[in-house]
């Protein structure tokens, strides 16, 4: 069983610092799940909430081998707004194109670095 | 997306009885159906792959299929009733709205959709309106001017004078706020003559043109009446206290409070049928909190909360029936059906699974094998369609991944009316507590992959059971399958044909009569190899009357992804008091040994051998396994230890022999301690900070010379495979079935 629905809350106390929390991004790119130093969860815990409602999903094209995003509307009588491309090929590699996003919406700079070298 | 899909009409079937598929498909005319047993559902690359063994049957071949659709909602039926509109009558009932600004809700309705005919009260966008209908072309409306407020009591009262072309609508709120002036009446001549319908009476939903029951309400209905002639509304608190009154109809839902019957305690006997389950046992709008038990004053429990969500029997048509034939071999199974070929925007085939269980009682002979398997069914239904990804938002953050859609929940989103599992909300936001099988269970299925259920392979409940199948298959075990519907039936008798009890990776309801003869055939003697964790964790309830359904209450303690209201603590369908069987004094640790500890559904970890594995009384479990860390590989989360967890708690009913052999560590921060074991919020809950977030790997005999051994984890079963099933979590597991097997008692 999982938690239930996050509560509805005010803005975050801590607030993403593109200076100091800079070093989390490749601590991220290295494992994108799994247990990760308490710092990049904090991160974490605020990128992916989105108050407006808004969903991002891994929609799974192929088991185990093609996936694409989406976005899931804070209603459901909404549709759900699934993307092209980019196709994934790892929900490693998807993962990391989200954190890109986010890190970009919090931030309004871009991480030009692929998921792998 | 999906094209088909079905549910059997039963989870459970035996030999030479008849199982009937109800199949809906979305595409084309026909289908493709095979009888298969199941053996491995996860397609996971890393594991061994898909396995299925085609049965031949005589339901080989194409069928013809069609669109089969889902209605949702439930309503009171009355039928036959007479017209009300034959004469002047007045409509009295308190009303507790919890969407009241959704458009188009039906209080009540005698209505005829095709001529226009009749009445329908109604609240739409939180307004109370009564339309008429002349059945000549003309609906007209009247609705009051201030709309009610979400969960507030309202008394309302509609009257109709026919003859005189006369409404008259009230609603009086029961409790008053200052600044809110949500009080209202109206009363006015309708420029038409309404006409009377000879045509069932409905509440909370009202038939359409097309055959179905549409326009729900959500919300609590307390006290209804009909009563002839113009009343005022003043009238209405006398007579519910009993002052005698020109009574057509009044329902008592504090009645038969267990059944699907609404009875109705006026002269004429109107009793109404309640369809697709509406909360009952539900607090009404006198409720005080003197009595917390709907038993102990069911004046207080006058109420029936209706959703529009709420589903029991999708009702679908049968599409292929198949009798079992009488030498096939108890265990899991599946219909397979297909449409045509999937592709990336399609799955154009299922899986309908279920369990061939032993003959029954009279023709299981004494030949049976010594092991069975416990296929949870209970938590299947508890987690029948569990929407959580696309109803909870923050559910992103405790998988610590993003949530996975495949072409079934991407079906699932699009078709709220498949109805919710016992994790979900309605559209409401108050809690499922209901759920059933007869409809289809999407996540009941091999293939399908979860949103939760660890990185990796993603499989959580009957998926996951998958891997423990494959590893049966594997090792050559001959068992039986029974369910946990079949122990809730049958009792210890149906256990005392075997040796062993093999768990699935997450038992995690179970009714008082299937705990009860769980306890019982432990004590005297049975073997029980639990290979999952937060096992008998709810309390759940059967109906009285109706197959297939489950009840929770989500009361007072636990992981709950709703709680119950206060006050509606105890079952309707048996009457107990519901929530964790830890609250009942019946920790899970009595049965198993050990007990719910930690949850995360990111990644798992590793057991590491503790002193008690050096145990002379381990010895068998440790043969040929030397190694200090056992499970560090694995299908779920990448280890053996992880999803939910249990620990050895003595005080809470462990056995206090029981041998800690090993002890899961190095957790992810996101494996949590779980609430009821802390009563001031610690400030580290995470498995990299808790020191008592752990799996125990657990062994310990009975007095009767049975045993138990626990893993703890719900991932194990995950790992069996790894290596080609040579591997330490496989080896351990098969040295302890082994040794169960052994008839000698354990001292």
């Amino acid at each position: 069983m999982m938690p239930g629905p996050a509560a509805e809350g005010g803005p975050m106390v801590y607030k993403i610092d593109p200076q100091t929390d800079r070093h989390y991004i490749e601590e991220f790119r290295r494992k994108p799940v799994g247990a990760h130093s308490p710092g990049l969860q904090r991160l974490l815990n605020i990128l992916r909430h989105d108050p407006s409602g808004w969903q991002v999903i891994l929609v799974c094209r192929r088991p185990f081998a093609a996936w694409v995003l989406g976005l899931m509307p804070p209603r459901r009588d909404g549709p759900l707004q699934i993307e092209e491309g980019p196709v994934f090929a790892s929900r490693e590699e998807a993962e990391w194109e989200v954190f890109r996003r986010r890190w970009r919406a919090h931030t309004g700079e871009d991480i030009n670095l692929p998921f792998r070298d | 997306m999906l094209k088909i899909l079905g549910y059997p009409d039963r989870y459970s079937v035996a030999p030479g009885e008849t199982i009937a598929f109800k199949l809906s498909q979305e595409e084309g005319e026909d289908f493709a159906a095979r009888l298969v047993r199941v053996i491995h559902g996860d397609c996971n690359p890393e594991g061994p792959g898909l396995k299925f063994r085609h049965v031949p049957t005589a339901i080989d071949g194409r069928h013809p299929g069609r669109p089969q659709r889902l209605d949702a909602g439930s309503y009171m039926i009355v039928d036959p009733m007479p017209p009300l509109m034959a004469g002047a009558f007045t409509f009295f009932a308190m009303i507790w709205p919890t969407r009241p600004m959704a458009p188009d809700q039906t209080i009540l309705a005698q209505w005829d959709p095709l001529r226009q005919a009749g009445i329908r009260i109604a609240l739409d966008e939180g307004f109370l309106s009564a339309s008429l209908g002349s059945g000549t072309g003309g609906v007209e409306t009247m609705t009051l001017d201030r709309p009610m407020l979400e969960r507030q009591w309202y008394a309302i009262s509609v009257s109709i004078d026919p003859a005189a072309s006369r409404v008259a609508l009230e609603q009086r709120p029961v409790k008053r706020y200052a600044h809110i002036d949500d009080r209202r009446s109206l009363s006015g001549r309708l420029a038409m003559a309404p006409a009377a319908v000879a045509a069932p009476l409905y509440l909370a939903g009202c038939p359409g043109a097309d055959g179905r029951v549409t326009s729900h309400f959500d919300g609590k209905i307390d006290a209804p009446m009909l009563l002839s002639g113009v009343q005022e509304a003043w009238r209405y608190p006398a007579l519910l206290e009993g002052d005698p009154g020109p009574v057509i109809a009044r329902w008592d839902f504090s009645q038969a409070v267990r059944t699907t019957r609404a009875v109705d305690i006026g002269p004429s006997g109107h009793h109404g049928r309640l369809v697709h389950l509406p909360a009952r046992g539900m607090k009404g709008w006198n409720w005080t909190g003197e009595a917390h038990d709907w038993q102990r004053k069911p004046a207080h429990y006058g109420a029936i909360h209706f959703h529009s969500d709420d589903i029991y029997d999708a009702g679908w048509e049968t599409s292929l029936e198949l009798t079992i034939p009488p030498d096939l071999e108890s265990g899991p199974y599946a219909l397979h059906v297909a449409c045509g070929e999937s592709d990336e925007t399609a799955t154009r085939e299922f899986y309908i699974a279920f369990f061939v269980r032993p003959p029954r009682r009279g023709g299981r002979g004494k030949s049976r094998p010594a092991v069975v398997f416990l296929a949870p069914t209970c938590s299947y239904i508890a987690y029948a369609n569990h929407a959580e990804h696309i109803t909870a938002r923050g559910a992103e953050r405790q998988m610590g991944r993003l949530l996975t859609f495949g072409h079934a929940d991407l079906w699932m989103y699009d078709h709220p009316e498949l109805g919710a599992s016992l994790y979900d909300s309605h559209a409401d936001g108050s809690g499922v507590c209901y759920s059933s099988r007869l409809r289809p269970n999407l996540n009941f299925s091999p293939r399908y992959h979860s949103w939760l259920g660890g990185h990796g392979s993603g499989l959580y409940q009957y998926n996951a059971d998958t891997h423990l199948f494959d590893w049966l298959e594997h090792q050559g075990v001959a068992y039986d399958v029974i369910t946990d519907e079949d122990l809730h039936e049958e009792g210890i008798d149906l256990l005392h044909d075997y040796r062993i009890v093999v768990t699935g990776t997450h038992p995690e309801y179970h009714s008082t009569p299937m705990w009860d003869a769980m306890k019982a055939w432990i004590d005297e003697g049975g073997r029980l190899m639990y290979l999952g964790a937060n096992g008998w964790y709810w309390r759940i309830a059967f109906h009285d009357e109706l197959p297939g359904v489950i009840e929770v209450r989500r009361a007072e303690d636990g992981i709950r992804t709703w709680i119950a209201e206060p006050g509606e603590y105890y079952h309707s369908f048996t009457g107990e008091y519901g929530g964790l069987w830890r609250r009942m004094g019946r920790a899970p640790n009595v049965i198993c040994g050990v007990g719910f500890i930690g949850q995360g559904f990111d990644v798992s970890s590793y057991y590491r051998r503790r002193p008690d594995a050096g145990n002379p009384r381990a010895a068998f479990i440790f043969e040929g396994v030397s190694d200090e860390i056992i499970g560090n590989f694995g299908l779920i989360g990448g280890g053996a230890a992880g999803i939910e967890i249990d620990c050895l708690t003595t005080s809470l009913g462990s056995p206090p022999n029981m041998l800690r052999l090993a002890s899961s560590e190095d957790h992810s921060p996101m494996i949590l301690l779980v609430n009821e074991e802390f009563g001031v919020v610690p400030p580290a809950l995470g498995g990299d900070q808790n020191e008592r977030v752990r799996a125990d790997l657990a062994f310990g005999e009975t007095p009767a010379g049975g045993a138990l051994f626990a893993t703890s984890s719900i991932a194990w079963c995950g790992s069996l495979s790894h290596n080609g099933y040579d591997n330490n979590v496989s080896r351990i597991t098969a040295n302890v079935l082994k040794r169960f097997l052994d008839p000698t008692p354990f001292t």
